[in-house]
C-alpha cells in the first residue's frame, strides 16, 4: 500500500515537473509533417539572454512556417548533448539547431551517425555534408555599443564583465574597446573574467568590483542581467547584451547588442522543406539584421544616436571594417600593420587571443 | 579595499549560510536531503513572486519560508513516512524545484524588486556593534538578512547543544531506535526538522532573488545549493563552524574579481579551484583527527523502521 502511494507521489512529481516545463512541444493546427525541428539550448529560455534570443528565433520561425518543434533547455556542454540530439532524432526531428559552442564535437558525432538529419551548430567552426556552422558578426554591434559607452563615460573608465577568455568574447571586447576609443581616445576598458556564462549573483559581484575601481559604465558579455543590477544600484550607466534589458535596469540601461535569429532559422528550415538545403557556413551581420543594436534609451548621452548612425552607415558601406590596422595590443606590440584589415580566418580563428590597446586586463 | 572585500564576502556567503544551516538541521535528524538546490529555487521564486505582487517584504519572507518547507514536505513524506531512498528523493526534489521555479518564474522574467522592498532590505548599521573597528564594518553594516543569518546560527547552536529538545534531535539522528525507546517521537521530530531545514534553504534562495540580484532570472541559485551540501561536511555539522565556512566560501567565490587588475601574480584558474581545494584539505584534516565531533550523525541516510529494532 505504502509502496503504491510512494509510486503515485513520484509519478505526480514527475507529472508536475512536466507541466513546470510546459510548452516544450507545440502542435499548431496546420503543420508541415515533413520536418520536425529540434533546438538544443545551453541555458533556460527564461535567461533573458543568449538562450532567450535563440528561442525568440524559434518562435518567429514557428509563426512563419507552422512546423513542429522540440526544445531541450539547460543542456550541459558535454557528452549529454549527444544523448539529447539522439533523443530528438528518435522523436522524429530531422533538423537540429545546437546553439552553443561546446556542443560542437557532439553535434559532429551525431551528424556522422545520422546522415539524413541536418544539424546546424551555432558559434563553432566544424562542418560536414549534413552539418553546418552559423554565427554572426556580433563585433559590429559591439563596436557601436562602444561608441555609446565612450561618449557616456566621465571617469574615462569603463567596466566589462566577461565570461571566458575565448576568441568570441575577446573579439567582442576588442571591438567594443575600438568603438569606445573611436570617440574617446582617453578612455580605458577594464575587464573582469567571471568563468561562468550563467550566475547572476557572481556576475553582479564582478561588476561591483569594477565599480569599486571607479568605472562609470558597465558593459558585459554574459547570459544574465546581473551586471546591469550593479550599475543600477550604483547609479551609473550600463550596456547589456542579447536582449533589451531596459526593464531590469531602467535608470542605468542605455542599449544592448542583440541577436535576431528568426529570419535565418526560417530560411534554413524552408530550404530543408524545399529540398534545397546545403551545408554552408553562415555569418550574419548588421546588414542582414542578424545582429543589431537596441534603440538607445534616454539614458544614452546626447549625440550618441547620431554617432551610432554614422558609424553604422560606414560599416554597412564597408568603409569601416573595424579591425583595420594599425592595431596595437595592450602591451604595446603592433599586431596589425597600417592599412591591413584582419581576415575572417584571423577574426574567427583561435589565434585572436590578444587584447587591443586600451583594455586593462590580461588573457591567461 | 580589504574591508569592502570582506563585507562583500559576508554578503556572498549569506545564501550559503542559510542553506547550510538548513541542511545541518535536516541531517541532524538523520535525513540526507540533497534537494537543497531545489528548495532554494522554490524559496527564491516564491519570495520574489509574493514580493512583487503584494509589495510586502514580510509576506515575501514568509512565502519563501513556506515554499522551502513545502519542498521539504515532499521529501519528508517520501523518506520519513514512506521510507523511500533519501538520495534519490533528494535529487528528485532538486529537479522538481528547478521545474517549479521555472514554471512560476515564466511571467516574472526581467521584473525587478519594487523599491519599498529594496528599501526594507537595505543595509543598515547594527546599533553599537557597528562601532567595533573593522569587524563593525565587515559584519555589522549589512542588511537584515545577514543579521538574521547570524541569529539563526546562534539559535540553532544553542538549541542543538544546550537544550533538551536539541539533545532529543541529536539522539534521533544518531540512534533512532534508542531515541524511540526513550519515548521520543521519531516521526514528529524528523518531520519538524526536515521542514524547518527546508524553510531555511528557502530563505537562502530568497536572499539571492530579493536582495542580492533584485531581479528575476531563471536558475538564480546557479549551483549554490550543492556548495551548501558540501559546506555541511566542511562545518562538521556544527552551526557555528557553518558561519565561518559560508563566509569563507563566499569570499573565495568572489576573490578572483579583486585580484584581477591588481597585478598579483596568481592564475585565475587557481583561484577558481580554491573552494574545492579548501574542502579537500579540511576533509583530510578532520578525518586525521578522528574526533567524534566531526563525524556525520550515525543514522544519517538510513530510514527508520520501528519493527526492525
Amino acid at each position: 500500500m505504502k509502496k503504491m502511494l510512494c509510486l503515485f507521489l513520484v509519478v505526480m512529481m514527475v507529472a508536475l515537473l512536466g507541466t513546470g516545463c510546459g510548452g516544450q512541444e507545440s502542435t499548431p493546427a496546420e503543420q508541415d509533417s515533413t520536418v520536425k525541428v529540434g533546438f538544443v539550448y545551453v541555458g533556460p529560455v527564461g535567461d533573458g539572454g543568449w538562450t532567450d534570443a535563440h528561442n525568440e528565433g524559434k518562435l518567429y520561425m514557428e509563426e512563419q512556417l507552422q512546423v513542429e518543434t522540440v526544445i531541450k533547455e539547460n543542456v550541459p556542454e558535454g557528452p549529454e548533448c549527444e544523448k539529447v540530439i539522439n533523443d530528438m532524432i528518435d522523436q522524429g526531428c530531422n533538423i537540429i539547431f545546437a546553439t552553443s559552442f561546446g556542443f560542437m564535437d557532439y553535434a559532429e558525432k551525431a551528424a556522422n551517425n545520422h546522415p539524413d538529419v541536418k544539424i546546424l551548430h551555432c558559434s563553432g567552426y566544424k562542418s560536414s555534408e549534413n552539418m553546418n556552422n552559423y554565427f554572426g558578426r556580433m563585433y559590429e554591434s559591439r563596436y557601436l555599443s562602444g561608441i555609446v559607452a565612450g561618449m557616456r563615460t566621465e571617469a574615462n573608465k569603463i567596466g566589462y564583465v566577461a565570461a571566458y577568455e575565448i576568441p568570441e568574447v575577446i573579439r567582442g571586447l576588442n571591438a567594443f574597446t575600438l568603438g569606445v576609443r573611436s570617440v574617446n581616445p582617453e578612455a580605458v576598458v577594464k575587464v573582469k573574467w567571471t568563468h561562468t556564462w550563467y550566475d547572476p549573483a557572481k556576475e553582479k559581484e564582478a561588476a561591483k568590483a569594477l565599480l569599486a575601481e571607479g568605472v562609470d559604465v558597465i558593459a558585459q558579455h554574459q547570459d544574465t542581467t546581473g551586471p546591469q543590477q550593479a550599475a543600477e544600484e550604483s547609479g551609473v550607466w550600463s550596456i547589456g547584451y542579447n536582449t533589451d534589458m531596459s526593464e531590469s535596469a531602467p535608470t542605468a540601461y542605455m542599449t544592448s547588442p542583440i541577436w535576431h535569429w528568426g529570419p535565418y532559422y526560417v530560411s534554413q528550415v524552408k530550404a530543408v522543406m524545399d529540398g534545397t538545403w546545403k551545408s554552408e557556413a553562415f555569418l550574419g551581420n548588421l546588414k542582414d539584421g542578424t545582429v543589431d543594436l537596441v534603440p538607445l534609451t534616454e539614458n544614452a548621452p546626447e549625440g550618441a544616436q547620431e554617432a551610432v548612425e554614422k558609424a553604422k552607415a560606414e560599416i554597412l558601406s564597408g568603409e569601416n571594417k573595424i579591425f583595420t590596422g594599425p592595431l596595437k595590443d595592450n602591451t604595446g606590440e603592433l599586431r596589425v600593420k597600417e592599412g591591413i584589415t584582419m581576415t575572417d580566418e584571423e577574426l574567427f580563428g583561435t589565434e585572436f587571443m590578444w587584447l587591443v590597446e586600451g583594455v586593462e586586463g590580461k588573457v591567461e | 579595499m580589504t574591508v569592502s572585500f570582506l563585507a562583500a564576502a559576508v554578503v556572498a556567503g549569506t545564501p550559503l549560510l542559510f542553506a547550510t544551516l538548513g541542511e545541518i538541521i535536516t541531517e541532524k535528524a538523520g535525513n540526507l536531503n540533497l534537494g537543497v538546490e531545489g528548495m532554494m529555487l522554490m524559496g527564491a521564486v516564491s519570495g520574489f513572486y509574493v514580493g512583487v505582487t503584494t509589495n510586502q517584504p514580510l509576506l515575501a519572507l514568509a512565502a519563501a519560508f513556506l515554499a522551502g518547507a513545502g519542498g521539504a514536505l515532499i521529501f519528508a513524506v517520501l523518506t520519513i513516512s514512506l521510507r523511500a531512498n533519501q538520495v534519490v528523493s533528494g535529487l528528485a526534489l532538486t529537479i522538481f524545484g528547478t521545474g517549479f521555479s521555472g514554471f512560476i518564474g515564466q511571467k516574472l522574467i526581467g521584473q525587478v524588486v519594487p523599491n519599498n522592498l529594496k528599501a526594507f532590505f537595505k543595509p543598515f548599521p547594527f546599533p553599537l556593534l557597528n562601532r567595533i573597528p573593522i569587524l563593525g564594518e565587515v559584519l555589522f553594516s549589512q542588511d537584515m538578512f545577514v543579521y538574521l543569518g547570524y541569529a539563526a546560527a546562534i539559535v540553532i547552536g544553542v538549541y542543538l547543544y544546550k537544550t533538551r529538545l536539541g539533545m532529543n534531535l541529536r539522539a534521533v539522528g544518531e540512534n533512532p531506535a534508542a531515541a524511540d525507546a526513550a519515548g521520543i517521537n521519531i516521526t514528529l521530530n524528523k518531520y519538524l526538522h526536515v521542514l524547518l531545514g527546508g524553510a531555511l534553504c528557502g530563505l537562502g534562495g530568497a536572499y539571492l532573488s530579493l536582495v542580492y540580484v533584485p531581479a528575476w532570472q531563471e536558475n538564480v541559485i546557479a549551483g549554490r545549493g550543492w556548495i551548501a551540501v558540501a559546506l555541511v561536511i566542511f562545518a562538521a555539522w556544527n552551526p557555528y563552524k557553518a558561519v565561518i565556512g559560508a563566509f569563507l566560501f563566499g569570499g573565495l567565490d568572489i576573490i578572483g574579481f579583486r585580484i584581477q587588475g591588481t597585478g598579483f601574480p596568481v592564475s585565475l584558474y587557481f583561484v577558481d579551484m580554491l573552494p574545492y581545494l579548501a574542502t579537500i584539505v579540511i576533509l583530510v584534516i578532520t578525518s586525521m583527527k578522528k574526533s567524534r565531533e566531526n563525524v556525520p550523525p550515525k543514522g544519517l541516510g538510513v530510514s527508520y523502521f520501528r519493527e526492525e529494532r
